[in-house]
């Protein structure tokens, strides 16, 4: 537990030392920015589409630290010195999913309300989207460590972890997006059942990625 | 009451105590290659061995078998203690000063900052706590590295090419690390292909060179 506590807490640290935190939020709320610029300022139609837009932004900006979650580590040795420790996989990449949501996942969350400004979303709409965030983002994390873990140690990660996240990523986006419409209640439950079986099945995918990663 | 203790180990040497590490048939397989093959051996508490060969015998490869970081294509390793690996990264965070980067490992290991002290000490880093480890030169980063294995307190050592852009002052203090380690009850194993002082040591040649 106690070294568990100690790559967390240097995980985010490093990840705010660097401000490596806010390129996604950067990213996320130039998306937000950009959006109207590109369908034009239809405010009906910007409000009808703007809670979809949010959710598009914030799986994209999941994409940008994926390769810096294991790769640094792996670069400076560090996994190997995981492994001597007798610290599981499965535990570091849990310990992986706890930091990358407070380092990315938290300041999308906060961003996600000038973003809903910016895409012109209705007050009352807003409820409803930090909600589906809240439940969506820890989903996320799972699955950008599982795809990070996967990909490690492969020529052109970047890229491959855009391609392997964004088909598995597709159904929290669906139920996340469309927890936002009229008829989305029941979606809501959907949403919090594909993040908690992502959760579920993560650290222990990502826990063998990691073993074939250093056996090889 | 006369206990019988059940032995915990099957391989046991001559004079009776239970080696830290044994291994036995051991062959490592590289993509196609066969790398070595037919290695056993043992090694006790305050023993030491040196891995020897060419550049490419797999004598790092045969450390991280022993280390557990690699399957072995063939043969057993039983390890009963922990095991300390420095390689030729040290594991520390680049953009940290030495100090804070090396806690980090003190904290994981559940040791405290005297830890930490005596282990720049001894590594003679103590001027350089500050400096954070990018800045480091080569030998000074190899020396951060043995730092941390000394902070880990671990029973054996796996040590790949230690001397490596150490200067000859560093050398002797590396040395005289291994000593105190051995006569604590440690043990280490060295793959290295410079000279090192190491008392008694037992040797594996590997390669045909």
């Amino acid at each position: 537990m106690r070294a568990w506590v100690a790559i967390l807490t240097a995980d985010v640290a490093r990840d705010l030392r660097s401000g490596n935190w806010w390129l996604p939020v950067a990213f996320f709320l130039l998306v937000a920015l950009l959006f109207p610029f590109g369908v034009g300022p239809d405010a009906r139609l910007l409000a009808a589409t703007g809670g979809g837009m949010v959710w598009v932004a914030a799986l994209l900006a999941t994409l940008l630290p994926l390769d810096q979650i294991f790769g640094r580590d792996a670069a400076s040795g560090a996994l190997d010195q995981y492994a001597l420790r007798s610290l599981s996989e499965e535990g570091l990449a849990l310990t992986k999913i706890l930091a990358h949501l407070i380092s990315f996942g938290l300041p999308l969350f906060i961003a996600a309300m000038p973003a809903a400004a910016l895409l012109g979303l209705a007050e009352a709409r807003w409820g409803g989207l930090l909600l589906s965030l809240a439940i969506g983002l820890p989903g996320l994390s799972a699955l950008g460590v599982t795809i990070a873990a996967v990909t490690l140690g492969q020529r052109g990660h970047g890229a491959l972890a855009a391609l392997l996240l964004l088909p598995l990523a597709v159904p929290i986006l669906i139920f996340g997006a469309g927890s936002l419409s009229d008829a989305g209640e029941s979606a809501i439950y959907y949403l919090a059942a594909c993040s908690l079986s992502a959760l579920a099945i993560a650290p222990f995918a990502a826990g063998a990625a990691l073993r074939a990663a250093r056996e090889n | 009451m006369p206990q019988t203790a059940a032995p915990c180990h099957n391989i046991l040497p001559a004079n009776g105590t239970a080696p830290i590490l044994s291994f036995d048939a051991l062959a490592c397989v590289r993509g196609d290659n066969l790398l070595w093959r037919g290695l056993s051996g043992a090694i006790s508490p305050g023993g030491a061995m040196r891995i020897t060969g060419p550049n490419g015998s797999g004598k790092s490869s045969l450390l991280r078998v022993l280390a557990g970081l690699l399957p072995a294509a063939h043969g057993q390793v039983q390890r009963n203690a922990a095991i300390g690996l420095a390689d030729e990264r040290p594991a520390l965070d680049a953009a940290l000063p030495l100090a804070r980067a090396l806690s980090f490992w003190a904290r994981v290991s559940g040791k405290g900052a005297a830890d930490v002290a005596r282990a720049l000490d001894a590594m003679a880093l103590t001027p350089l706590t500050q400096v954070p480890v990018a800045y480091l030169s080569t030998g000074q980063r190899r020396r951060a590295g043995l730092a941390r294995l000394l902070i880990e307190d671990a029973p054996l050592w796996l040590l790949d090419e230690p001397t490596n852009g150490l200067d000859s002052a560093s050398i002797t203090r590396l040395e005289s690390a291994i000593a105190a380690h051995r006569a604590a009850g440690g043990a280490v194993i060295i793959a290295t292909h410079l000279p090192i002082a190491l008392d008694g040591a037992q040797s594996i040649a590997l390669g045909g060179a």
